[in-house]
């Protein structure tokens, strides 16, 4: 009772506090007769991340890849430091759920694919990419193939390449459901000093309530048929605490069952 | 394979065909089955002579220009059909119908069309070979993964980069396949051209050979023939096996 309140405040608080970097205005998108997104309309805060949680069908994904200009809206615009979207832009790059790496190139052509296509020279890309590579905690296996990675070091090298096209905007797809348990917990902990280091806004689609409230800033409850964001939530307190002591944070607790609560009639 | 122990050297059961071929040479069954010995003597025999280069020279020419032509072709339009519905549709009927269709037939056609020289069997060379090409690196096209094609386009890949750096690429191993097989078919190709069009090359040598039941030289001829055909196709087997370890991964 106390904590939704708290959060309410906070929320109203939190809107007007900050510049959005990413605005969504009133994006709908069908597909024939399926309705996948409704009249969605949704604010990014400039330097945060902010997460997409909702059931499956609940067009978190749609609302990414219509933000990253892969997929046009049936109506409604998307905004990106006061410009409108038409398709993929330098401004925003985008990490996959399945890494999407070309598996005939090594890691460092790669990550200097980005460049490459941004016609940058060969020289200048890989010494960039080099730069990124020892970033990600890969230095050393500049000339390996993604086959001979592991799933957490192939999403490594997808993270690397969206970091390397220095895009103010960075777009993930579940970028960590492919990964085991343990490799995920060290992305999170690594995502928090991302966002904490670089001046970037992040957008994060995820299906795990405990990795929202984990990293994010802001976490839109997405629910499905017809879609809309329920829910914009703003976890306050254990930000600061240090990565060891946001799992036992009261607050990061409440929250996590909050969510549960309101998501739990939508899962089959 | 082993044997009582011992590794035996890839494609030791030739030997065994060999000698099989050889007792049966010897035992005169029929003139048609002379020794192998007799045969690879009349081989060596004959390769120094000016009848079977320039012969050999005309078939090299044909079946690289053929395969040269089929290859050009095949592969860009079997990618654009892969990433073309519209043209997909446009075009697989003809490349079923000509794939499984009796080319043979169609060669006197080609003669009307394009004269009795060279070039009809060049042509014929590619006719042969083309269809596999296209319908492999369509099939290579088709199963790319989604997001690779969207992770260049996030990334601001024009067609032409999406073309050369993606497609190509991920198709690779599926259209290595098609032209090893199309390599294997333009050998027929060109034999039967030669056949048919000029009595030119390889195929002049079959057909004197035969007419004047020299089946010694006529085997000495197709032991050389098989020998090309089955080089080229090797080396290409090997090339897909140096790409396959990515073709589960696109």
């Amino acid at each position: 009772m106390t904590m939704s309140q708290t959060k309410e405040t906070l929320t109203a608080a939190g809107a007007a506090e900050f510049e959005s970097a990413v605005s969504a205005r009133n994006i709908s998108k069908n597909y024939g007769e399926v309705e996948a997104l409704r009249d969605m309309s949704l604010e990014f805060p400039r330097g945060q991340l902010t997460s997409l949680l909702g059931p499956s069908g609940c067009g978190k994904t749609t609302l990414l890849k219509i933000i990253a200009g892969l997929l046009e809206p049936s109506s409604g615009e998307i905004e990106v430091n006061g410009k409108r979207v038409t398709g993929p832009g330098p401004d925003r790059a985008f990490v996959f759920q399945d890494f999407a790496l070309l598996p005939w190139a090594t890691v460092l052509r790669n990550v200097a694919f980005g460049l490459e296509m941004r016609g940058v020279a060969a020289s200048e890309r890989e010494a960039r990419a080099e730069k990124y590579i020892k970033e990600v905690g890969l230095a050393g296996f500049e000339n390996s193939y993604p086959h001979e990675l592991s799933g957490g070091m192939r999403q490594r090298v997808g993270l690397a390449r969206a970091l390397a096209v220095d895009a103010q905007v960075l777009l993930m797809d579940e970028p960590f459901s492919a990964v085991d348990e343990q490799t995920r917990r060290k992305f999170q902990e690594d995502l928090l000093q991302l966002v904490q280091n670089e001046n970037k806004t992040f957008i994060f689609v995820t299906h795990s309530i405990e990795e929202a409230v984990y990293v994010s800033d802001q976490i839109a409850i997405l629910l499905p048929r017809p879609s809309r964001v329920s829910e914009i939530i703003r976890p306050s307190s254990f930000r600061n605490k240090g990565v060891d002591n946001i799992r036992r944070d009261p607050e990061y607790l409440d929250i996590v069952d909050e969510i549960w609560a309101s998501l739990r009639s939508y899962v089959e | 394979m082993t044997l009582f122990g011992y590794r035996l050297p890839g494609m030791s059961s030739l030997l065994l065909w060999g000698l099989l071929w050889e007792i049966v040479g010897q035992m005169s069954l029929t003139f048609f089955v002379p020794p192998l010995s007799e045969v690879l003597g009349t081989l060596f025999e004959i390769l120094g002579t000016s009848a079977f280069q320039k012969a050999l020279f005309e078939t090299a020419y044909a079946f690289l220009a053929g395969v040269f032509f089929a290859i050009v072709i095949g592969i860009p339009v079997g990618i654009l059909m892969g990433k073309s519905r519209l043209l997909d549709e446009m075009l697989l009927p003809w490349v079923n119908v000509f794939l499984s269709a009796p080319l043979t037939a169609l060669v006197p056609v080609l003669m009307v069309l394009f004269g009795f020289g060279m070039k009809s069997i060049i042509i014929t060379t590619t006719l042969f070979a083309i269809w596999i090409i296209i319908l492999n690196s369509r099939a290579g096209v088709r199963q790319i993964n989604r997001s690779l094609v969207e992770m260049a386009h996030s990334f601001g890949a024009s067609s032409t980069d999406a073309f050369f750096k993606i497609y190509f690429w991920a198709a690779l191993p599926e259209i290595l396949g098609g032209v090893r097989i199309g390599i294997i078919r333009a050998v027929k190709g060109v034999i039967i051209g030669q056949l048919l069009i000029s009595i030119v090359g390889f195929g002049a040598l079959f057909e004197l050979y035969s007419a004047n039941f020299l089946m010694g030289h006529f085997w000495a001829v197709l032991i050389v023939l098989f020998a090309l055909a089955f080089t080229i196709s090797e080396f290409l087997a090997y090339l897909e096996r140096r790409v396959s370890y990515y073709a589960a991964k696109r």
